[in-house]
């Protein structure tokens, strides 16, 4: 029966941090393929497209008939555990510290056995369980064995929570207040019991009318100035605050719609870029540092930077070109802020809604995404530790789309979608 | 096809190097160490071994060939076999064969490892494409999880104590300290090894190996030749050798002898009850249990009743493991793979003077290796006796 | 006649010792060049204004040992600023509107300061009036050619930037000239421009005067010129003080960030 949550009582703070030894990082190529799947929140394994057999450990050939049609296919993870152990020793950094750590054997109805961590509602062999692959401190993909229902406070199983980002009792910046986006994300994220969520907001003498003033209202939310063009903002707040925050959530964006010729001079797409690309540059230099250093700093560790970036930071949409370069540009920095958090476990996610139904998208025609289905996307991503979220229709269609073939959807957009 | 026996094949001169717990020399200088404990026992000079085999973990970046030209050898034939617990019968099984073809007069066969302090961690990270993307991401740091999960099952499965592989492990201690082994220094008792710390449950401190540095080798070369040396030296009698065996069993319940058992002892001439001494591969004691299930000493599932009725010491009714097996001798790498073999020889030659078992003529000995994800994939046996 | 004994190079020496010797003091009417002084605000569907930002090259460290300096930007219109009479579309052809090609001879200028504190205090949205200035000039004699009018209003002691900006949903409410008052300064006292300690010439609700923007629209038609942003102006006499006002020589500049100083007699 897993226990629920338990308010850590208040750190000493005249004794070291506990620093982040992240779990073995290593996969082989095939295998990175599972990571990605899991990234998305899927357990997805090979299927051998000649003879159906499901495979693992993941290869280049078929184990049964050495065909190299494999597929990758979700997995319902259904299975049988076969015999579950406690591991009271480990050479690993991470086990180590985290012992006793328990761990099982799993046949897949599907086919092949697997190597599982165990949610501690798993307590006896046999037993039917429910596998799912999630992603671990190092950002690499594991399966874990489930109970097949649901049980009482799951999500605070610790072996969970070390795949997780729950918002629940930590705290939170939110670094654009006074937009739709940023408030319901305000509001989502008190509800998920976040305990304190400092909110951003730069130019306060526009605040009027903004909603600004409602979230201000909440118990939880604190206000802070913060404005992502100007250095010093950003160092100050977080030389202020840096070493509480839980959970970054950089929602800050300037978004106009022009492509090249609709808009004469750079000064829009330079406010883009310079709150979308450079904005994030700035804030992840002047946070990262602090989130790292306390990777590891008990179950109220620092544990993920969300990143809400557009679907069109895949494929450009035109009439909104520079607001989509900005946003391809700050994705690109997001993989590089992804492999740069990864030794210190920190989860980077990246959020790629489609249009949202705000000021900027008003001419676009629905369907578009609500604030509220956004921020709503964003506690469940930090809930399931999953990395890439897709929120909504048309981004999962753009998804689909560009994953079929980039250069098709290039010439849809450009032919007007 | 009917298989080719070993008629004229001598297995002689077994060494050791001795083992300490951690080592700052290399892999190398336990090799050099072996080869040249075998030509002062032999006393051939280095030019007359032309074949060699090397069983190694911790030759990276070199590998066998590397050793030929470290050590100045020149062999005609040479085999790299870094297969862990079954690289004693798989070396003897390629170099018999060599010998026999007369593609090499006299083979040196070699097993050795180096223990730094960080050896075992810095292994296990890069053992296999299986072990790095399923099984290492999961906390254990080797096998002891996949050992646990196996005997958790057979304990359900068989009836299987705690105290039937305790009295195993007290055993061999026996034999370990009979044997002058200085990994251990004093006897173990069955409290002691009830009552040790848990590893991964249900294996604790006294079901796991302890990895060393050290070697075991021997020479493999005609009969004739033995006997113009002046060697003493055991026959070969019998053969086998699987991998990957079972793979569709969802999980190890039983080891590849049991595919291939009946051809061992039918070209050995004997059956189970023939046999006066067994040396298993004793990575843990449910793998003990499991070979005497697999080589046809009980059914499969029996063991538990079978090691309760017998004491497994080297002077007792069933002689198993008689210089102390790896849990008790210490596991220095793929000389584990050995460990069995050697002494297996000195039993057969009559070396092991006052430790002699009662009925040393006919000797079994057991391999089993590289869990390369959930288990061993290779297995194999050979029988060794006195000469005709 | 040597050059250095003409009266006027005489007054240029004892200037420069009354300088030297504290009888003339040099008053800074500027604000500080930070990146937390607000900028002007328009709508956002309208190119805006560059806030000051400013970032490190290196500072005696890995990026440059041995020094220190940054880089920095900003627009034409950001803190304390000169608003030249290209600025504005009434302006646009005027000959010498640019900052690049003004007459520098006028960029030291007297100064008429009108107190109007008390009212900006009292109503936001106060507007300088024509009865202001005759009553300025009841007290103080008549506005001379070519001097700079300034409305003190001690909006620059609104250290908090929501304060001094000071939006609400009906948009900003800060004082300035009345569209009357300043038609009166340029047809009928030829003043050389007008400065306000707030963000704009115009009055926050300028945009709602007739014609909008009457400061930007007057001065800058005729050829005058603005000062935004300054402070301190309660530190000057009424009458009697020199402005020292170059803007940056920007080519076709319409404005720029400049050191506003006053001389005032001690």
């Amino acid at each position: 029966m897993t226990m629920p949550l338990m308010r850590p009582k208040r750190k000493n703070p005249v004794q070291r941090t506990r620093q982040m030894n992240v779990p073995p990082w290593a996969r082989g190529r095939v295998a990175l393929s599972l990571t990605a799947a899991a990234a998305e929140g899927r357990f997805e394994l090979q299927l051998c497209r000649d003879c159906g057999r499901v495979q693992y450990p993941p290869r280049e050939a078929c184990g049964h008939c050495t065909s190299p049609r494999l597929q990758w296919r979700a997995q319902s993870g259904a299975g049988e555990l076969l015999a579950l152990t406690t591991l009271h020793h480990s050479n690993d950094l991470f086990f180590r510290e985290r012992l006793p750590w328990r761990l099982g054997l799993v046949q897949l109805d599907a086919g092949p056995t697997v190597v599982t961590h165990l949610h501690g509602d798993v307590t006896a062999a046999p037993a039917r369980v429910s596998v799912g692959a999630r992603l671990d401190r190092a950002g690499r993909a594991v399966l874990i064995a489930f109970p097949p229902e649901e049980t009482p406070h799951m999500a605070d199983d610790p072996m969970l929570r070390e795949m997780s980002c729950d918002p629940r009792m930590r705290k939170l910046l939110v670094t654009d207040g006074m937009t739709a986006v940023g408030q319901a994300a305000v509001r989502a994220l008190v509800k998920a019991g976040a305990d304190l969520v400092w909110v951003g907001h730069a130019e306060p003498w526009k605040r009027h009318g903004s909603g600004l003033d409602d979230i201000a209202s909440l118990p939880q939310v604190t206000l802070v100035p913060l404005d992502l063009s100007n250095e010093r903002s950003v160092t100050e707040l977080a030389g202020e605050i840096g070493g509480k925050v839980d959970i970054v959530i950089n929602n800050a964006e300037v978004h106009r719609g022009f492509g090249i010729g609709a808009r004469r001079g750079t000064d829009a797409a330079r406010a883009e870029m310079e709150i979308n690309y450079f904005g994030a540059l700035r804030l992840a230099q002047a946070f990262g540092p602090a989130l790292k250093g306390r990777a590891a700093d008990g179950v109220l560790n620092a544990t993920a930077w969300v990143n809400v970036l557009s679907i069109y930071a895949l494929a450009n949409f035109p009439p909104h070109g520079t607001f989509s370069a900005s946003k391809a540009a700050a994705h690109s920095l997001a993989q590089c802020l992804r492999a740069e958090m990864q030794p210190a476990g920190i989860r980077v996610v990246n959020v790629f809604p489609g249009p949202i139904d705000d000021d900027w998208n008003q001419n676009l025609p629905p369907p578009k995404l609500a604030p509220e289905a956004l921020a709503k996307a964003i506690v469940q991503a930090l809930r399931d530790g999953v990395e890439d979220v897709y929120p909504g229709d048309v981004a999962q269609e753009w998804l689909e789309r560009w994953r079929d073939d980039p250069r098709v959807l290039q010439r849809e957009l450009a032919a007007g979608g | 096809m009917t298989r080719r026996g070993y008629e004229g094949v001598a297995v002689a001169v077994p060494v050791t190097v001795p083992y300490v717990r951690y080592s700052t020399r290399g892999a190398h200088w336990f090799i050099g160490q072996a080869l040249k404990r075998l030509l002062d026992a032999s006393g051939l000079a280095k030019e007359q071994i032309d074949g060699l085999t090397i069983s190694c973990f911790s030759l990276a970046p070199d590998t066998a060939v590397g050793v030929t030209q470290h050590l100045g050898l020149s062999p005609r034939w040479l085999d790299h076999i870094p297969n862990g617990g079954a690289s004693g019968v798989m070396a003897l099984r390629r170099a018999a064969r060599a010998v026999q073809a007369g593609d090499a007069d006299v083979v040196a066969c070699i097993a050795a490892d180096t223990n730094h302090v960080d050896s075992f961690r810095l292994m296990l990270g890069g053992f296999s494409d299986f072990s790095r993307d399923a099984t290492y991401p999961y906390g254990s740091g080797g096998p002891n999880a996949l050992f646990a999960f196996i005997t958790a099952a057979y304990m359900a499965r068989s009836g299987a104590t705690r105290a039937d592989f305790g009295r195993v492990c007290v055993d061999q201690r026996a034999n370990a300290l009979a044997a002058g082994s200085r990994v251990f220094s004093k006897p173990l008792t069955l409290d002691e090894y009830l009552a040790a710390r848990p590893i991964a449950e249900p294996i604790h401190l006294f079901d796991c190996v302890m990895p060393c540095a050290g070697a075991e080798a021997f020479l493999v070369m005609s009969e004739q030749r033995a006997r113009d040396l002046g060697l003493p030296f055991a026959a070969l009698r019998a053969s086998i050798e699987r991998h990957n065996a079972f793979s569709s069993d969802p999980m190890m319940v039983r080891g590849g002898w049991h595919v291939d058992r009946d051809d061992l002892y039918a070209m050995a001439g004997c059956g189970p009850a023939d046999i006066g001494f067994v040396q298993t591969y004793d990575d843990y004691p449910v793998i003990v249990l499991m070979q005497f299930e697999g080589l046809g000493f009980c059914r499969a599932d029996e063991a538990p009743a079978f090691v309760r009725g017998r004491s497994t010491a080297w002077n007792g009714d069933f002689p198993h493991n008689t210089s102390g097996g790896q849990l008790s001798a210490g596991q220095a790498g793929c000389a584990g793979g050995f460990l069995g073999l050697t002494e297996a020889l000195r039993q057969i030659t009559g070396a092991a003077g006052e430790r002699t078992v009662k009925n040393p003529r006919l000797g079994l000995v057991s391999g089993y290796g590289m869990v390369t994800y959930d288990r061993c994939l290779c297995t194999g046996a050979v029988i060794l006796g006195e000469p005709a | 006649m040597n050059p250095m004994t003409t009266p006027n190079a005489q007054l240029l020496t004892q200037l420069a010792a009354a300088l030297q010797g504290g009888g003339i003091e040099v008053v800074d009417l500027t604000q500080t060049l930070s990146p937390e002084f607000p900028q002007i605000a328009l709508p956002p569907e309208m190119g805006q204004c560059w806030p000051f930002r400013i970032e490190e090259i290196s500072h005696y460290d890995e990026r440059g040992p041995g020094w220190y300096w940054n880089n920095f930007s900003c627009g034409e219109h950001t803190g304390t600023h000169f608003d030249a009479p290209a600025h504005w579309i009434s302006g646009r052809h005027l000959p010498h509107g640019t900052v690049d090609t003004l007459p520098v001879q006028r960029l030291v200028a007297p100064a008429c300061v009108i107190d109007c504190h008390q009212q900006a205090a009292a109503d936001p949205d106060y507007l300088l009036s024509v009865a202001d200035i005759e009553a300025f000039e009841a007290a103080h004699g008549r506005i001379a050619p070519g001097s700079w009018l300034l409305m003190r209003t001690d909006w620059s002691k609104r250290t908090d930037p929501e304060a001094y900006q000071n939006f609400d949903e009906t948009g900003q409410h800060t004082p300035g000239p009345s569209s009357e008052a300043v038609q009166f300064l340029v047809e009928q006292r030829d003043v050389l421009g007008f400065g306000s300690e707030a963000i704009g010439t115009d009055a926050g609700q300028g945009f709602h005067l007739r014609p909008p923007y009457p400061c930007h629209y007057y001065m800058h038609g005729a050829g005058r010129w603005g000062l935004q942003c300054l402070s301190n102006l309660d530190r000057l006499p009424p009458t009697g003080s020199l402005l020292i006002t170059p803007p940056l020589k920007i080519e076709k500049g319409s404005g720029s960030p400049l050191r506003v100083l006053a001389l005032i007699a001690k």
